[in-house]
Formats: structure tokens, C-alpha cells, sequence
């Protein structure tokens, strides 16, 4: 379960929503941020390695990150309704391993998972700590299209002494 | 346009990545209304969205997703050379590095640098690229850094098949 950095368990796993990738989503997305022909152009996918037209991998990134964020924020709201104090979060320093396994293809549905791998302290930011987390992405075959480690700063119920 | 590695009109191969090379990619000035639009689309939270409840988040102000940085990223790769290549794809990064708040107003620069080149050891026709990317913002602070791992087909009659 969500909660304060002291309360987040190394090993708690949680799945964080599906999502259907649409012809028009990938191609917009293409248009705007990666326009290779392999994402833009039916025919020029068919004759590259991917054999077909395939999300940006960056595009598979983004709609992770809806997905986690919006898990989040329903976390959040059953907290605050359930009258617990409700954390703060930070931004993100970054990713590691970020890797694109397989193609997501038009109307795959990726299913993201998450899993608390670590924890640390943040010096820079005694009130928060940070969590590392695996994140994970399967299609419908139940291959998996997308892994990265993330990491987020997250607020402390009892600020780190300095 | 025309980078260092080949000459104008040419298709970039994986023979034209010179590991220490540093190359710029161009410029791309980020607006308010790019970075809310990119929030509420892929990551809907305040800092991103909101520039009431921003003012009081710990960056004091609006910031762009580093998420959106590394789509524009993408976008000034393929616009520098990466649609005139050879490209194949990527297999993944080793590492994005969010290292700095990106403002609106900010005009982010990028460049890149080949770390390694190395032939497929399963497949003749396709080489491998480790690159470096640098985003810095106006004032010269570094923003975003990836470590990124991309495929490229090998200039015909070259490979050793």
C-alpha cells in the first residue's frame, strides 16, 4: 500500500492499470515526439525489423507514467476520504535499465506492475526519502513489451535529523 | 540538418558513429501551454499542470515533466540526424538522469557523444551504438543526461556476413 516513506515495504507489489494502444494514439504520438517511418507508415513498418506498424517506445513510457500517477492519486483520495494523512511526493531523479523487450503493436493492451525494490534516504531533502521501484509492462500474451527501475522522492512521517 | 558525421543527402550507418564525437542537435524553446498540455496528457500532477498550486510546490513555479523533456529529446534526435539514418530502433537506456527543473520560457540545447560502437555479434547486417545525450537549458545548467543503447544497419557491402 501507498503511505509514508517509513511505511512503504521493500517487496510490496501492486498492478497499476491497462491500457489499449490505438492506431490514432501511436500515430499521434509519432507525429508529435518520434516520427520514424516504422512508427508513422504502415507499409515502411511491415518491410523494417518490427514487421509492423509499433508504438514509440517513448509513447509506451508516457502512457506508464499516466497509468502511475493516476494509480496514485486514487490511492491518495481513498486516504484523505478515509481521513489519513496523506504524503507528499517529489519529483523523480531519473530511470535506470529502461528496456523496450518487444514491439507494442496497434490494439496490444499493456498491463503495468510495480514493484518496491528499494529504499534510501535523501540527503539533499531530510523530509523525504527515496523509493525504488521495478516497473513493469506485459501485453494481452502476457509477453513483456517494456521493464525500467524508477525511483521518486517520497515524505517522511518524521523528518531525517541532520 | 547537415551534422559533422556524413556529408549532405547521405543515409547515416553505423560506420559514420565516431566513439568521443561530440555533435550537436539543436535548440527547442519549451512554452507553458507545451508543458500543461504534456501534464495533463501523460503526468497529471500540479507541478506540471497547475501554475497556482505550482507556485507553492518546491520548485516555486511551473516545471515541464521529465518526461516531456526526454519526448523532445526524441524529437530533436530524429530532426538532427536520426531520419537520415539507418536507424533500426533501441533496445533500452541504461540510464535518464532528471538533473534539473525546465521552466517555461526555457530554450533547451542538446547534444550527443558516441561512448562505443560495436558490430552485432547475432545479426551482420545491424551494428550497435552506446550514446550519450546532453540536455542544457539557456543559462548552461545540464537538465537531462541519458546513456542510450540504439541499433543501426551497417553501410552495404560493409558488413562481415
Amino acid at each position: 500500500m501507498i503511505g509514508f516513506f517509513e511505511n512503504i515495504e521493500i517487496g510490496h507489489a501492486n498492478e497499476v492499470g491497462s491500457h489499449r494502444f490505438t492506431r490514432d494514439e501511436i500515430l499521434s504520438f509519432a507525429q508529435r515526439y518520434d516520427p520514424q517511418p516504422f512508427h508513422l507508415d504502415e507499409e515502411a513498418a511491415k518491410n523494417s525489423l518490427f514487421g509492423a506498424l509499433c508504438a514509440s517506445g517513448w509513447h509506451t513510457a508516457c502512457v506508464w507514467l499516466r497509468l502511475l500517477i493516476e494509480n496514485r492519486e486514487r490511492m491518495l483520495a481513498a486516504m484523505k476520504e478515509a481521513g489519513t494523512p496523506v504524503p507528499r511526493f517529489g519529483p523523480s531523479p531519473g530511470a535506470r535499465d529502461l528496456k523496450w523487450l518487444k514491439p507494442v503493436y496497434v490494439d496490444d493492451v499493456i498491463s503495468f506492475r510495480a514493484t518496491i525494490v528499494d529504499k534510501k534516504d535523501s540527503r539533499s531533502r531530510p523530509e523525504y526519502g527515496l523509493v525504488v521501484s521495478r516497473h513493469e509492462g506485459m501485453n494481452q500474451k502476457g509477453e513483456l513489451v517494456i521493464s525500467l527501475q524508477g525511483s521518486v522522492l517520497v515524505e517522511r512521517r518524521v523528518a531525517l535529523s541532520p | 540538418m547537415l551534422l559533422p558525421m556524413n556529408a549532405q543527402g547521405e543515409t547515416i550507418y553505423w560506420e559514420n558513429f565516431e566513439v568521443g564525437r561530440v555533435v550537436p542537435l539543436g535548440e527547442k524553446t519549451v512554452t507553458e501551454d507545451e508543458i500543461v498540455a504534456f501534464g495533463r496528457e501523460f503526468d497529471p500532477q500540479p507541478m506540471h499542470t497547475d501554475p497556482e498550486m505550482a507556485a507553492h510546490s518546491m520548485f516555486g513555479g511551473l516545471i515541464a515533466s521529465g518526461w516531456q523533456s526526454c519526448a523532445l529529446l526524441m524529437r530533436m534526435i530524429c530532426d538532427a540526424y536520426l531520419l537520415d539514418s539507418s536507424s533500426l530502433g533501441s533496445p533500452g537506456l541504461d540510464e535518464i538522469n532528471f538533473l534539473g527543473p525546465v521552466r517555461p520560457g526555457d530554450t533547451l540545447r542538446a547534444q550527443m557523444t558516441c561512448l562505443e560502437t560495436r558490430a552485432s555479434g547475432s545479426r551482420p547486417e545491424v551494428g550497435i551504438v552506446k550514446i550519450f545525450y546532453e540536455v542544457f537549458n539557456q543559462d548552461g545548467d545540464c537538465v537531462l543526461t541519458w546513456r542510450c543503447n540504439q541499433f543501426f544497419g551497417r553501410r552495404p557491402g560493409t558488413s562481415a556476413s
